[in-house]
């Protein structure tokens, strides 16, 4: 599942000294920026797999096939979320509404599997999302608000429609168990859920790294109005990360309903939208645009999941977990912003 | 009448002064004596480096080599700040008001009189009102400075100026975005300024301004000083005279000539857009048209309306056959994508603001505008990608340590020749060129050169915006005069001279000024 960044695509020579048929590799010693710069776009992948071997290591029942595919199984709606979300970031904007969205799409779903068939009660729910982000997506970009506080209102008011459609209730699906099939059904001894985030975290892939939306998701997110200059709508384009971004936090919203088989307002909100973001910045994404990709966010993602289920499995106190993380994130802001100031082409 | 500045003494003393900038010269050992309580012009024409010279007297930039020395003394200025310790404080084109604030609190910004930490408000107005009576400003120290008018926001800078108890005022075009009456009232302070012993150093576009006001004028060309002597017996057309004559050896490509009938390709026709105002122009095959003015002059408006980057309010923009209408656009935002596609594409005025995704990689920063060609159904194929755009950099001969080296790790004219590679891959007609050659050494110019011609010659329509009149007399078939947002000459054949450009440029006697 891991899309090999473009910038890290090792580029065949420049054949601009026509002369000299060797292939240019890189030049000298890498400064200070280069590293910091590789360490960023690669460097989740070393503390995640000394982490993952420590575990190993640590605690016996960590290394099985149950536990790890619980990990996953737990983590599928996040991972979806904050696929979609790294869209959003490389694009140059940040959505705050994921966790808002996630609730509301959680029980919208859930309400309507109660009267209509479940297939009709999630597709609603997604729909929901997907609505919900181009209304994100056109106040961020059309009207030109700034995304952090555009989404963080739009968050407020989708909570208070999530609390409007449970009465602030909880909403129990036990006697629809056919709702619950988008999560619990096995293929191949997994659950669902988890099919369903490959599948996605895939697809979001593709398009960031394969297609041209993505490339000019980019290209927005790195310089604006030079992307506008050279023909790149970056205002449909943004438009596009915020409603794949809601469509995304519906779909976790919808998967983990039909988990629990139940749904209420209060699920997710700000913890999943902080968690997600957290993630996608652990995992290198640059918050000021222009750099990222979705499988670092995977390995974001899941390294602090990791924690989690490694601190569980160790017994450990679960206060140490949250220390560690918000350090984890410092270091992870600060490697970028080091690989900015003094990186290759920050002039 | 005026001032006989040598009689006081230096104020400023500058020997030798050297600044490049990459491979670019911008001042090239330049000496002057600027006298205390005169009134010294910097002249030139855009990019003779009157403006670096102001800026190297107020610590903005720091000289390569030379000496700067302040009341006899040697000083270093490593920032303005050491500067204004010094006295010496520069008034810059663009204003530097913090909107929000009043006025008085502008004035003080960073001398606040302050009593235990806080802001004393009383002690802030007494000595505003002790500062404006002394430089005769009737300015409400109340208002807030960003409702106030531009002409009441320089006074106000002015005004710091003297709160800082500056000896030395630089202003760079302080009359530029001023009103006729509004220029009166400035000019009556500078004088009043210099009267009372301030020395001021005008840098300014205007000749009638400054042979009115200055005591001194200075006059730079390329970088070189051309002669320091007083204003008193000059006249507009002495100074413009000094301007002139270059002699820089820069060879242009030879010139394909362009049939009388070539096709028109660029139509523009009543075009008013923000900063240019009802422009008719055309350009045929094979024609590359430049476009002179002063900065300022709206040149880079003009381009940018018609390339759709700003909705213009009137006008049409044809091209070749297919027309993109202003109107229309405005209701369907057309944007430089459908410019694009219309077979308009644009290097902008600033490759690193405008142009280059400088994080990003080579490949990716030239394929931008002609993604569609190396891809299907939105999926790119990266060998394609990779293949189009090493043809089209070793067509250019972009020297580059690989294509997934970041763009913003290669030289400026390099960086330049990506902008170039990333247009020409989406093979338009029509290329407007704005300041193509600015901040890129000597190769890469005339590299730019040959590709402009031979672009040309292969039947391209070119509009050259350039601030070098050399460049512009070296390859262009015609050539277009802005001033104020207006076309005021158009030039061909034996009618393109350095004279007949500046002359049109500054307003003063020229061929077409109306």
């Amino acid at each position: 599942m891991t899309q090999p960044d473009p910038v890290g695509a090792a580029g065949a020579p420049v054949s601009g000294t026509p002369a000299s048929g060797t292939p240019a590799h890189r030049f000298g010693p890498p400064s200070a920026g280069a590293i910091a710069a590789r360490l960023r776009r690669s460097g989740i992948v070393l503390p995640f797999g000394v982490l993952f071997v420590v575990l190993s290591v640590a605690s016996g029942s960590f290394f099985t096939k149950v536990n790890l595919l619980d990990i996953v199984d737990q983590q599928a709606s996040t991972l979806i979320i904050a696929a979609a979300g790294t869209l959003v970031l490389v694009a140059g904007g940040l959505d705050l509404s994921v966790g808002a969205i996630y609730a509301l799409a959680g029980v919208t779903s859930a309400q309507l599997a109660l009267s209509v068939s479940p297939l009709l009660a999630i597709a609603a729910g997604v729909a929901v999302g997907l609505v919900l982000g181009l209304v994100n997506g056109v106040i961020a970009t059309f009207f030109r608000i700034n995304s952090l506080i555009a989404t963080l209102a739009m968050s407020f008011v989708v909570s208070g429609l999530a609390s409007l459609v449970t009465s602030g209730n909880l909403i129990i699906d036990y006697s629809h168990p056919a709702f619950a099939d988008l999560a619990r059904w096995q293929f191949l001894t997994v659950n669902m859920s988890s099919w369903v985030m490959l599948l996605a975290v895939v697809a979001l892939g593709i398009v960031l790294s394969r297609t041209t939306a993505g490339r000019y998701m980019y290209a927005a997110g790195s310089n604006a109005e030079a992307a506008r200059l050279a023909g790149v709508r970056v205002q449909l384009v943004k438009l596009l990360t915020f409603v794949l971004s809601g469509g995304a936090a519906a779909l976790g919203g919808v998967i983990d309903a039909s988990r629990v088989l139940s749904a209420q307002a209060s699920n997710g909100q700000t913890t999943l939208t902080f968690t997600v973001l957290a993630g996608i910045v652990v995992g290198g994404t640059s918050i000021l645009g222009g750099e990222g990709a979705i499988w670092r966010t995977v390995f974001g993602v899941l390294f602090i999941a990791l924690i989690g289920n490694g601190s569980d499995l160790l017994g450990l106190n679960p206060l140490y977990d949250q220390i560690a993380l918000g350090v984890i994130l410092l270091l992870a802001v600060g490697a970028d912003a080091w690989s900015r100031l003094r990186g290759a082409g920050g002039g | 009448m005026p001032e006989r500045p040598g009689l006081r003494g230096a104020h400023v003393e500058l020997k030798e002064i050297s600044k490049s900038y990459g491979g670019a010269r911008a001042l090239e050992a330049v000496s002057l004596q600027i006298g205390r309580g005169s009134i010294h012009a910097l002249v030139g024409e855009n990019g003779a480096g009157k403006s670096t010279l102001g800026k190297i007297i107020c610590g903005d930039i720091t000289p390569d080599h030379g000496q700067l020395l302040v009341n006899g003394k040697p000083v270093h200025f490593h920032s303005p700040r050491a500067a204004i310790a010094s006295g010496v404080v520069r008034i810059a084109q663009e204003l530097s008001i913090v909107p929000t604030l009043t006025v008085a609190q502008n004035v003080f910004l960073g001398s606040e009189p302050r009593r235990a930490g806080f802001e004393s408000r009383r002690e802030l107005r007494r000595r505003y009102a002790e500062l404006a009576a002394k430089a005769g400003f009737h300015l409400d120290g109340d208002a807030n400075a960003g409702s106030l008018r531009t002409a009441d926001q320089q006074k106000a800078e002015i005004l710091r100026a003297l709160g800082r108890d500056a000896e030395l005022i630089v202003m760079d075009e302080p009359t530029a975005a001023l009103s006729r009456p509004d220029v009166g009232t400035l000019h009556e302070i500078i004088r009043r300024l210099a009267r009372s012993g301030t020395t001021i150093v005008l840098v300014s576009h205007f000749l009638r301004e400054v042979l009115e006001l200055a005591d001194e004028v200075t006059i730079l060309r390329d970088g070189h000083l051309i002669r320091s002597t007083p204003a008193h017996g000059q006249t507009e057309e002495s100074v413009l005279n000094a301007m002139l004559g270059r002699t820089l050896g820069a060879t242009f490509p030879v010139r394909q000539h362009v049939a009388a009938d070539a096709p028109v390709l660029l139509s523009v026709a009543g075009l008013t857009a923000p900063g240019a105002s009802d422009v008719s122009l055309e350009v045929r095959a094979g024609e590359i048209v430049g476009l002179a003015g002063l900065v300022g002059a709206g040149r880079t408006e003009l381009a940018r309306a018609v390339c759709q980057a700003v909705r213009s309010s009137a006008g049409t923009v044809t091209i070749a056959g297919g027309a993109i209408q202003p109107r229309l656009a405005r209701l369907r935002r057309a944007g430089p994508h459908a410019a694009l596609r219309a077979g308009v594409a644009m290097i902008p005025e600033s490759r690193k603001e405008q142009g280059l995704l400088l994080r990003r990689s080579v490949t990716e920063n030239v394929s931008l505008a002609s993604l569609g060609m190396v891809s299907r159904r939105g999926l790119i194929s990266r060998g394609a990608e990779r293949q189009a755009v090493r043809q089209m950099l070793a067509k250019l001969e972009v020297r580059a340590h690989s294509q997934a080296a970041p763009a913003g790790t290669l030289s400026g004219g390099n960086q330049q020749k990506l902008l170039f590679a990333r247009v020409l891959l989406a093979s338009p007609r029509v290329l407007i060129a704005d300041e193509p050659t600015r901040g890129v050494d000597v190769g890469a110019k005339r590299a730019i050169y040959e590709l402009l011609t031979s672009l040309a010659a292969d039947g391209m329509g070119v509009l050259l915006i350039s601030s070098d009149v050399e460049e512009v007399l070296g390859l262009a078939h015609r050539v277009l005069v802005m001033r104020a947002g207006r076309i005021v000459a158009g030039l061909r054949g034996d009618e393109i001279s350095e004279a007949a450009i500046l002359g049109a440029a500054f307003g003063s006697a020229g061929k077409g000024t109306p």
